[in-house]
C-alpha cells in the first residue's frame, strides 16, 4: 500500500525579551540556580503577573509577519496541572482567543514552493526545570526559566514529509531571528519542536491516528524522529494492527521514540480564563507601527532575488535563510548586479565553507561582501583566474595586505597574462618541446590536446586563462 | 480611649497627650487580656509592634503626621506582611514568613500605623463563620456563643471588642460586611479594583476585594484613603485619580433615593432583623431620603453563580500550595504523586477540599460549559439587574444578613445553610460594586444587625456620607460590648 505522512508541527520560540512575559526577573540564559526567579515567578502567596508589553510586541510581529489575524482582545488563560517545576500548579497560556490566528509560511523543497498554513501562535510562559542528578534521591528544582516568554506556533497538518517538516522549521527559525523575535537559539532551548506525525493510505481524507513527538532541539533530531515514527506507524498497519494516541519521547541516542503518556493518562488541564489578567486590547494604531517596523520579509527577498537577480528558487532560499546571508548578498550583488549569480555561488559555496570550518556565522565573516565583490569582479575582468581568485580570498580572509584585492594579486603574482605575444610565445615552446602530442593531436587523439593545454597552462604557473589559451592552441593546430 | 475614632486618637497624638508606644502599649494588654478567650489574632509580635510604635513617635516629633501615623490597626492575615507569619488561617501556611509586603501593607507602614497583629479568619477566606480557621474559632464579642461571621471574623471582633481601633478585611462574597454586621461595626468592600490585591491571598480573583473595618463610616475613610490607589503589581487595579472618601461625609441626604430590593424584602429574612432594618429605613427617611421599589429579578441566582465562580478560581489558585517550595510539607510520602496528596489533605480543612474539588469539578472538561460559562454569563446579568436599578435610585439598601449571629456549631455541618448568610452580599462582588454595612440595632439574643447599602460603581464618598449621617443621628456604632 502507498502511504501519505502526515505532519503538522508545534514550535515553542523563546522570545527575546530581557525580562520575563510576568515578572521583572531576567531571562539571561545560564545563571546559578533560582537567582533569576522572582517572587512572581517562585509564586509566592499574594503575587500577581503582569504582562510585558514586549513579549506582545513580539507576537504581533510574527503575526504581521506571516499575515495572520490579531486577535484583540486575546485572552490569556490558566492550563491547570502539578508538576514541581510549574510553581503555580497551573501555566499561564492561551486558549480560546490567542493572539496570533491563521497566516501560512512558504516553504522551498528543492525548487518546489509550498505554503504550510499556520493555526495559530500563541503566548505562554515556561516551566522551571526539575534537576534530577546530584542530589542524593531527591529531586532539585531550578526557576529561573520559569516565566520566560514563549510564542508557540501551531501549523496546520499541511507538512508531507520529513523533509518538509525540516524545511518548515527552517523557514520558520530564519524567519523568528530575521524578524527579530527569538535569538533562535536550539541549544539554549529558544526553539523546540513538536511534531504531530500520522500516516494514511494514499487517496484517503480521514487523517490517521497521531502520535506527538515532544522537545525535538534540532532539525537532524526533528528529521530522525519523523522518519523512525512514519516508519513505525507502517510498520503497526500493515501488520494489521492500530496506533494509539499519545505523547511519544525521542531518544536521540538509539534514533527511536517511545511512549511518553498514552492518551488515557493525558491531563484534563481545566483551562479558563486567568482572572489576574485582563483580556489585552491591542491598539489598530500600534499595529500599525509594528507593521512598519518589520523589515523586508524573507519570502519577498526571495521571490525579488529571483526576479530582480536571476537567481534560482533554491538559491533564493538558501541565501535568504537568514538575515545576515541575504543583506551579505545583497550588498556584493549590488554592485555587481550582472554577476548576481557567481556572488550567490562564492557565497554559497568557498564563503560557506571557509565559514564551516572556521564555525562561524556569516555576520562574523573577516571578509566582507565589499571584498568578496572586488574579487568577482577581478574574475571577471580577466585580471585573475578562479582558481587564483580561491588564493585572493584566504589572503583575505587572513587580513593580509589590509583587505587590498588588487595588492595581493600583485604581491603574490597572480595576474593572468594578458599580453598575447607573451603567451604566443610561451605556446610555440611548448609545441617545439612536444612534437610527439602535437603530431598525435594532428593524428587525430584529441586527448593529446588536453595534454598540451595542461603543460602550457603549467609554464604560465597559472597565470594564463584557459580560454584564452585553448583559443589560441586550436588556432596554432590547426 | 478604646471607644475613640481614628481623629480622637490621632488628636490625642498629635497633642501629645500619649504616645505612639504608649498607645500601642495599651491594645497590646487589651489583646493580651480579651485575645484567649475570643481569639481574634492569629499572631501578635509585640516588638515589631512597638518598634514601629517608636518610628511613628519619631515622626509624630518631627510634624511628620498623616491621620493614621502611630495608630495601631490590626491586620488580616491574608495580607503578607515583610518578616510576618501569614497564614491564611490555614496549617498550609502555618510556618509561612512573608519575605514582602502586600500594597496595602506598604501603604498602612508608608502612612506610619502600626501593625499590631494578624487576625483570624476562615481558612483562605473560606466560610461564614470563622470556624474553618486551623487556629480555632473566633468568638463574637456581644456573645461568646455566637460566631463572629467570616471570613474576616478576627477583624470585626478585634475592633468590636476594641483590641484595635480599626482593621483591614477582604470580602469575596460577603466577608467583610457579613462579620461587620454580626459584630455590630461598620465596614466597607469597595470597587473590585480600587484596592491592590498584590500581596493579599487570592482566593477569587475576579471576587476578591480589601477593604477596612471600623467603628464608624467616618473611620472608614480616613481607612480607605490609605487603603486605595492604583498599583500597576496588579493588572485589575484600576488607573484613578486619588480621591479623598471623606469628602462628602457632611452633605445632607435631603432627595436621596434609596432603593429596596423587594427580593431582599419578600422572604428569607428573620422579624427581629427586619425590624431593625425597618427603624433604620424610618431615620432614613426623617433624614429626607425617599424609598423606592426597585428590582433585581437574578439576585436570587447569586449563590449558585459564586458557588461556582469562586470555588473554581479558588481550585486554581490554590493549586501552588503544594509542599514543593514553602509551607507545609506532608512527613511521609514514596513518590512525588503522594507528596501531593499527603501535603495537600494534611494542609487544608474540610471546606477548602470541599470548595476545590466543586472548583475543580465545575473546570472539567464537559461541565465547563454547563457550569463556569452559564455561570459567567448569569454573572452579567445580575450586574445588569444593578445597572437598572440604579436608574432609579442612588443608593440600595437592605439586611447584610437574613438573621442575626447564630451559635458556634450550629451550621458547620451543614454547607449550603452557612452559604447562605452571604445571600444578600454576595450579587456585589459578582457585579463589582462597593458594599457597605452599618449597625443598625439589635435582634434577637441582643445580637448586632447590619445594614447593607450598596452604591453604584466608584461611589464609595457618596456611601460613606450616607452612613454619616445616619451615625450623626444614632448611637448604635457607638455602642460596644461590655468587657
Amino acid at each position: 500500500m502507498q502511504w501519505e505522512i502526515v505532519i503538522g508541527l508545534e514550535v515553542h520560540t523563546q522570545l527575546s525579551t530581557q525580562s520575563k512575559i510576568f515578572s521583572g526577573a531576567s531571562t539571561a540564559y545560564g545563571a546559578p540556580p533560582n537567582t533569576q526567579a522572582s517572587f512572581v515567578d517562585l509564586a509566592l502567596p499574594g503575587v500577581l503577573p503582569v504582562l510585558n508589553r514586549g513579549a506582545v510586541e513580539r507576537a504581533v510581529k510574527f503575526g504581521l509577519a506571516v499575515n495572520a489575524i490579531i486577535n484583540s482582545p486575546s485572552i490569556f488563560a490558566r492550563k491547570n496541572y502539578f508538576y514541581p517545576d510549574l510553581p503555580k500548579g497551573y501555566q499561564i497560556s492561551q486558549y480560546e482567543r490567542p493572539i496570533v490566528e491563521g497566516g501560512s509560511i512558504a516553504i522551498q523543497v528543492g525548487e518546489t514552493e509550498k505554503t504550510i498554513r499556520l493555526t495559530r501562535a500563541h503566548l505562554e510562559e515556561d516551566a522551571g526545570k526539575s534537576l534530577h542528578e546530584d542530589f542524593h534521591g531527591m529531586s532539585g528544582i531550578d526557576l529561573n526559566r520559569a516565566g520566560t516568554p514563549l510564542l508557540e506556533i501551531v501549523s496546520e497538518p499541511d507538512l508531507r514529509s520529513s523533509a518538509e517538516a525540516v524545511a518548515y522549521a527552517k523557514t520558520l527559525h530564519a524567519l523568528v531571528r530575521w524578524i527579530g523575535i527569538c535569538d533562535g537559539n536550539m541549544q539554549e532551548g529558544s526553539f523546540r519542536c513538536d511534531a504531530n506525525v500520522s500516516v494514511r493510505p494514499r487517496g484517503q481524507e480521514k487523517y490517521g491516528t497521531r502520535c506527538e513527538i515532544k522537545n525535538l532541539n534540532s532539525f537532524r533530531f526533528l528529521e530522525k524522529a519523523i522518519d523512525f515514527e512514519v516508519e513505525r506507524q507502517i510498520e503497526i498497519l500493515e501488520e494489521g494492527g492500530s496506533i494509539r494516541q499519545e505523547t511519544r519521547l525521542f531518544d536521540a541516542n538509539k534514533g527511536e521514540t517511545r511512549t511518553m503518556r498514552t492518551k488515557e493518562d493525558a491531563n484534563d488541564y481545566r483551562y479558563f480564563p486567568d482572572p489576574d489578567l485582563l483580556p489585552v486590547e491591542i491598539a489598530p494604531d500600534w499595529i500599525e507601527q509594528l507593521r512598519a517596523s518589520l523589515p523586508e520579509l524573507p519570502q519577498a527577498r526571495r521571490e525579488r532575488y529571483v526576479t530582480e537577480y536571476g537567481l534560482s528558487g533554491y538559491d533564493a532560499a538558501v541565501l535568504t535563510s537568514s538575515r545576515e546571508m541575504a543583506d551579505y548578498f545583497e550588498a556584493a550583488a549590488r554592485q555587481l548586479p550582472e554577476s548576481a549569480k557567481l556572488c550567490a555561488n562564492w557565497i554559497m559555496g568557498d564563503i560557506s565553507a571557509r565559514l564551516n570550518r572556521d564555525g562561524l556565522d556569516i555576520g562574523e565573516c573577516p571578509v566582507g561582501p565589499a571584498h568578496v565583490a572586488q574579487l568577482i569582479s577581478r574574475i571577471q575582468d580577466g585580471t585573475i583566474s578562479g582558481k587564483a581568485a580561491k588564493t585572493v580570498f584566504e589572503s583575505l580572509w587572513q587580513g593580509e595586505q589590509g583587505q587590498d584585492v588588487d595588492a595581493i594579486i600583485e604581491i603574490k603574482g597572480l595576474k593572468q597574462m594578458s599580453d598575447n605575444s607573451a603567451l604566443e610565445k610561451l605556446i610555440d615552446d611548448v609545441l617545439a618541446a612536444n612534437a610527439q602530442q602535437v603530431a598525435d593531436y594532428r593524428g587525430g587523439k584529441e586527448k593529446a590536446f588536453n595534454a598540451l593545454v595542461g603543460q602550457v597552462m603549467k609554464a604560465a604557473q597559472g597565470k594564463a586563462n584557459p580560454a584564452q589559451v585553448n583559443a589560441m592552441l586550436k588556432e596554432k593546430l590547426g | 480611649m478604646f471607644n475613640d475614632s481614628l481623629k480622637q486618637l490621632s488628636e490625642r497624638l498629635v497633642n501629645r497627650e500619649i504616645s505612639s508606644v504608649e498607645l500601642t502599649t495599651e491594645f497590646l494588654r487589651r489583646i493580651g487580656k480579651l485575645n484567649p478567650q475570643y481569639n481574634a489574632f492569629i499572631t501578635v509580635d509585640e516588638e515589631k509592634s512597638l518598634t514601629q510604635a517608636r518610628d511613628a513617635d519619631q515622626k509624630i516629633a518631627a510634624g511628620e503626621i498623616g491621620p493614621l501615623t502611630g495608630i495601631p490597626i490590626a491586620q488580616k492575615d491574608i495580607f503578607c506582611a515583610k518578616d510576618w507569619l501569614t497564614t491564611c488561617g490555614s496549617k498550609m501556611l502555618s510556618n509561612f514568613v512573608s519575605p514582602y509586603d502586600a500594597d496595602v501593607i506598604e501603604r498602612f507602614n508608608q502612612a506610619g500605623a502600626i501593625n499590631i497583629g494578624k487576625t483570624n479568619m476562615d481558612e483562605f477566606a473560606m466560610g461564614s463563620s470563622n470556624e474553618t480557621s486551623y487556629f480555632g474559632p473566633v468568638r463574637n464579642p456581644w456573645d461568646a456563643a455566637a460566631v463572629p461571621g467570616g471570613s474576616s471574623g478576627g477583624s470585626a471582633c478585634a475592633v468590636a471588642a476594641r483590641m484595635a481601633p480599626a482593621a483591614t478585611g477582604t470580602d469575596t462574597g460577603g466577608s467583610i460586611r457579613q462579620p461587620a454586621a454580626l459584630c455590630g461595626i461598620s465596614g466597607i468592600k469597595p470597587t473590585y479594583g480600587v484596592v491592590s490585591r498584590y500581596g493579599m491571598i487570592a482566593f477569587a480573583s475576579s471576587l476578591d476585594q480589601g477593604g477596612p473595618m471600623a467603628k464608624s463610616a467616618e473611620d472608614l475613610a480616613l481607612m480607605l484613603n490609605v487603603m486605595t490607589g492604583f498599583d500597576e503589581r496588579d493588572s485589575t487595579s484600576l488607573q484613578r485619580e486619588k480621591e479623598d472618601y471623606g469628602r462628602d461625609l457632611n452633605k445632607p441626604l435631603s432627595g436621596l433615593r434609596i432603593g429596596l430590593p423587594r427580593e431582599y424584602f419578600a422572604k428569607g429574612m428573620s422579624s427581629d432583623v427586619e425590624k431593625a432594618i425597618e427603624q433604620a429605613l424610618d431615620e432614613y427617611r426623617r433624614l429626607g431620603a425617599e424609598t423606592v421599589e426597585v428590582a433585581l429579578p437574578n439576585s436570587p441566582l447569586s449563590i449558585p453563580v459564586y458557588y461556582v465562580l469562586a470555588p473554581a478560581e479558588a481550585s486554581s489558585n490554590l493549586s501552588r500550595f503544594d509542599g514543593v517550595r514553602y509551607g507545609y510539607r506532608a512527613q511521609t510520602f514514596q513518590d512525588l504523586a503522594e507528596m501531593y496528596r499527603n501535603t495537600r489533605a494534611e494542609g487544608f480543612g474540610a471546606e477548602v477540599k470541599r470548595r476545590i474539588l466543586i472548583g475543580t469539578y465545575v473546570l472539567s472538561h464537559g461541565y465547563y460549559d454547563a457550569y463556569y460559562i452559564k455561570a459567567q454569563k448569569l454573572r452579567r446579568l445580575i450586574a445588569q439587574d444593578f445597572k437598572e436599578a440604579f436608574k432609579q435610585c442612588d443608593v440600595i439598601m437592605g439586611p447584610t444578613t437574613p438573621a442575626v449571629a447564630f451559635d458556634l456549631g450550629e451550621k458547620s455541618s451543614d454547607p449550603i445553610q452557612m452559604y447562605l448568610s452571604d445571600i444578600y452580599t454576595s450579587a456585589t462582588n459578582l457585579a463589582g460594586l462597593p458594599g457597605m454595612s452599618i449597625p443598625v440595632g439589635f435582634g434577637d439574643k441582643m445580637r448586632p444587625v447590619g445594614l447593607h447599602i450598596i452604591g453604584d460603581y466608584f461611589s464609595e464618598a457618596r456611601m460613606l456620607n450616607i452612613a454619616h449621617q445616619y451615625q450623626l443621628i444614632t448611637d448604635w456604632h457607638q455602642r460596644a460590648p461590655d468587657l
